[in-house]
């Protein structure tokens, strides 16, 4: 009898993906509850991570005729003092039943794993990128070649080696064009034949020189090229700008709601992005670009120009990120302090220079935990960007004073909008 | 040739050469010494990830598709990855040829293990239990769920996937009680399977035409073709198999959706001689794999190392919790099966006193192979069990029936133990529980209001008090409900015929319907 063993371990996995997705599709809304209050509960670091969540099973059971109640009787291994006619007090304790994914009334909710990629779909699933007119402008600007296949004709370095030998040795096969091999063993044997043969083996040899010679090794007609076009390409890389005040009035606690709201940013983009970059600029009356730790944990201090952070983003812009190469998103935070010379500055390089040039530009201004924010007057620099809002310039801004704030701000921001309203500018 | 180089492998890797070596060795074994009778032999290697997709489709290799089987990946994956369930170290299928599948972290000796328990054990048994060759094609099953594969895919690019969705959600909900138990089946066969298929498409597009609609239905049916015994006659009734019932008669179902729950019965059919002989199929294969391993030790051509990690992991495969133990989940059918296997090779090879009164036909025979085999071939779980479990292992099991009324206040009732006047009972008692007449609810359909509003009426026999579950009664009658498209109702009666209760579910409109 024969054996056959298959190795399949190369074969491609996830062969339940479509069915896992087809769950997922089925019990999207249950799931998407489900992965927002999960979410409520971790750090936005761990957002990403996918992990469990559990669904009510309502709508996703697979019911079957069942039965329970009535007269039981079971055979159970193991007696250990019982004797017949013994009455056992009932203590629900005998025979315990353990229940398969969704059986049963008794099953509340389905617990299971969602990976990363499925988490975060999820979790950020109803928001867009706002603005998405400039963006198609910027899309079709730059072009890029594509491969496309192979082509019979093109220059030289672009011949296709792998499959100009690939054709070459079908053709060969195909046309039994006599191997080397072939030759030389014929060769060999005529050294030590007799005459007889030796004639024979020599019109053999001289036939088989003739075929390889009609035939060629490698033919016009086998050469490829590879061939290329042009395709518009779409920007596909985002810069994103952090700017934060780090003078002392600044705190850590502020300080942390601000990392939170980057970060969200940063995810949200990362999905929408092949490539994003971050630049961190922070500022006291003068702004320096730095790295992430420095940004967020160096200690500085002085008095507070927004100007300045401004006028550095607007210098980094020009000399590096060409608004037409890349969508431009900037996030400010703030305690909101502005020194009031600076408001008129800080006003015209915002509409004048940054604006035109970037996609979003959000300004979270943090507050104290527990603070009386409502009881406050509103800071100089919201005054400032209100009075901007109402001449019309695209800025969206919040007040976030506790991390719970942050993802509900989030999600506001970036809320899809009803057709009508995104048709309407 | 020294002893080290019969060897089959050494340590605990394998490779490809190893597991043909050790397929044959056991193949040696398997044919000639005990006279096993197989299908040939597919060994598939596997990763971790590909055995978890195959738990999700019931272990077979391709099956169509259905959120459902989404939902079971994603909840065995949750528990395999927080370590709550371990994988099988190998799933078989009843197919020919029979397909075994190893996992790769499976070490050298467990593979040895897997090849004798899978690729012999549950062999022999799939290819000769009289359940199997009754209601299974071996040849047929895998060219079969390809052809339902593709059909379900068509369905669903031609009527859409939500309405496919919608009547394999019912078919599913149905799929215990969608199933022959008296035979009188033909075989599977897929060309006509298909041929069918295409016939009915043809016709329903051939003989389509809209004219047709507007023409005025006869006169009214006369009494006579509605009466209780004609009709009954003319619908097959009472009928406990529901999908054939829905297939053949339901008024409003689509050509293809008929389809679909021919296929989901068919499946349900092929599982069914399975759920009937989980302790023989199991014992048989860890009998058979015990033998084997024991002879190729014998034979020098395992280490004795690598026969105590077998041993190791035989003792926990075969292992029965008590009942009050936290790991008990009523009986381990590897070691019911195995201890009633070794039992018989006892009690036809060295019988004692007790075993001659009991077992005057096999005690002391002498060849405990053609026992076995035979009791292989002609029994399953229920049967076996109430012939074949003897005092001894009563004992050994310490075995006790539990009698629990509801209606005692006082508590449950020990009703027999392993003693000389309870053997007979416990035996009985543990019998039943493999019964499939007592596991699955008695569902009939009774019958069809042909003249008034077309109700369908099924009826629960209740036995032993045990009612169907409200919750569950009512979302299996509501997707029976959908795939009839007229009222549905249930009643429950006792054995005596009074009714205990009535359920009903009204159809709801469904995306596929009219």
């Amino acid at each position: 009898m024969t054996l056959h063993i298959v190795d399949r371990r190369l074969n491609p996995g996830s062969k339940s993906l479509e069915n896992r997705q087809r769950f997922l599709r089925r019990a999207k809304a249950l799931v998407q509850g489900a992965v927002k209050k999960s979410s409520q509960d971790r750090n936005v670091k761990d957002v990403l991570e996918g992990g469990e969540v559990s669904i009510p099973v309502e709508g996703m059971d697979e019911p079957r005729f069942r039965r329970d109640g009535g007269t039981r009787d079971m055979v159970l291994p193991g007696n250990k003092k019982f004797i017949e006619g013994d009455i056992l007090p009932r203590s629900g304790q005998t025979g315990g039943r353990a229940g398969g994914p969704g059986e049963g009334d008794s099953q509340d909710a389905f617990r299971f794993v969602l990976s990363r990629d499925e988490f975060v779909d999820l979790f950020l699933d109803d928001l867009e990128l706002p603005d998405l007119a400039k963006r198609k402008l910027a899309e079709v600007e730059s072009e890029g070649i594509r491969r496309a296949g192979y082509t019979t004709s093109g220059s030289p370095a672009n011949i296709s080696v792998s499959r100009t030998v690939a054709r070459a040795m079908a053709r060969r096969v195909a046309l039994r064009r006599p191997r080397p091999e072939e030759l030389a063993a014929l060769e060999a044997e005529m050294a030590t034949c007799d005459e007889v043969r030796r004639v024979e083996l020599l019109a053999e040899i001289a036939a088989l020189k003739s075929k390889m010679h009609r035939i060629p090794f490698i033919d016009p007609i086998d050469i490829r090229y590879r061939r290329f076009e042009a395709v518009p390409k779409p920007v596909a890389q985002a810069v994103m700008f952090c700017l934060m005040d780090v003078s002392g009035s600044m705190n850590e606690h502020m300080k942390d709601l601000a990392k939170r709201f980057y970060m969200l940013l940063y995810v949200f983009l990362k999905r929408r992005y092949r490539h994003v970059e971050i630049v961190f600029i922070r500022h006291t009356d003068r702004a320096e670009e730095v790295d992430e730790d420095t940004f967020f944990h160096g200690p500085a201090s002085g008095g507070t120009l927004v100007s300045s952070a401004l006028q550095a983003m607007h210098d980094i812009v020009r000399s590096r990120f060409r608004p037409a190469d890349w969508n431009i998103y900037a996030a400010q935070a703030s305690d909101g302090d502005n020194s009031h010379a600076d408001g008129e500055v800080a006003g015209r390089l915002l509409t004048e220079m940054i604006l035109p040039a970037s996609q979003f530009f959000a300004y979270l201004e943090v507050g104290q935990d527990g603070g009386m924010m409502y009881d406050m007057p509103n800071s100089s620099l919201w005054t400032l960007y209100e009075r901007l809002r109402a001449n019309g310039a695209p800025l969206s801004m919040r007040k976030v004073r506790e991390r719970s704030e942050i993802f509900p701000v989030f999600h506001d921001l970036f809320q899809r909008r009803g057709q009508q309203e995104r048709a309407a500018p | 040739m020294t002893a080290t180089d019969q060897l089959l492998f050494r340590g605990a890797d394998w490779d490809f050469p190893a597991l043909q070596r050790v397929h044959d060795a056991c193949e040696g074994i398997a044919l000639k010494e005990l006279g096993l009778n197989v299908y040939p032999n597919q060994i598939e290697v596997i990763t971790a990830e590909q055995m978890l997709d195959a738990y999700s489709s019931v272990g077979m290799p391709l099956y169509y598709k259905h959120w459902s089987f989404g939902k079971h990946f994603a909840y065995q994956e949750a528990s395999y990855r927080k370590g709550l369930m371990g994988l099988a170290y190998e799933i078989v299928i009843n197919s020919s040829p029979c397909i075994s599948y190893l996992m790769e972290e499976n070490t050298a000796t467990m593979q040895t293990l897997v090849i004798a328990h899978a690729a012999f054990g549950h062999n022999h048994f799939f290819k000769n239990n009289y359940l199997f060759r009754q209601w299974t094609d071996a040849d047929g099953i895998l060219d079969y769920l390809e052809f339902a594969k593709s059909y379900v895919t068509q369905c669903e690019e031609r009527h859409g996937r939500q309405a496919v969705e919608q009547t394999l959600d019912a078919a599913h909900a149905l799929m215990s009680h969608g199933i022959d138990r008296y035979p009188g089946k033909k075989k599977l066969d897929l060309r006509a399977e298909e041929k069918r298929a295409g016939k009915r498409r043809m016709h329903e597009e051939g003989t389509f035409n809209d004219l047709w609609r507007t023409v005025p239905s006869g006169p009214a049916k006369s009494d006579v073709l509605l009466n209780v015994g004609r009709r009954q006659n003319l619908l097959g009734l009472p009928q406990e198999n529901l999908l054939y019932f829905l297939e053949k008669t339901a008024p409003r179902l689509a050509p293809w959706q008929r389809e679909l729950l021919r296929i989901v019965r068919h499946i349900a059919q092929y599982f069914y001689p399975q759920s009937q002989t989980k302790v023989m199929n199991e014992g048989t294969a860890t009998y058979v794999h015990y033998r084997i391993m024991n002879r190729l030790h014998e034979q020098g051509r395992i280490s004795d190392g690598n026969f105590l990690e077998f041993l190791q992991s035989h003792t926990n495969v075969v292992f029965q919790p008590d009942f009050d133990n936290p790991h008990y989940s009523g009986f381990n059918p590897y070691a019911l099966g195995f201890a009633m296997m070794q039992d018989i090779e006892r009690i036809v090879t060295c019988p004692d006193e007790e075993d001659r009164e009991w077992f005057p036909d096999i005690a002391g025979t002498g060849d405990a192979m053609a026992v076995l085999r035979s009791v292989w071939t002609d029994y399953r779980d229920e049967s076996f069990i109430s012939q074949f479990l003897s005092p001894r292992l009563m004992r050994h099991f310490r075995m006790f029936h539990l009698h629990d009324d509801p209606a005692e206040s006082a508590g449950i009732l020990v009703d027999a133990i392993h003693d000389e006047r309870g053997y007979r009972r416990l035996r009985r008692e543990l019998a039943r529980q493999y019964d499939v007449g007592f596991i699955d609810a008695n569902i009939e359909v009774v019958d069809v209001d042909l003249a008034g509003d077309r109700r369908l009426m099924l009826r629960h026999v209740v036995l032993k008090g045990a009612q169907l579950s409200e919750v569950d009664a009512r979302r299996v009658l509501q997707h029976l409900a959908d795939l009839w498209s007229y009222d549905v109702s249930l009643v429950e009666v006792d054995a005596s015929g009074t009714v205990l209760k009535e359920h009903v579910a009204n159809p709801r409109k469904l995306a596929a319907a009219a």
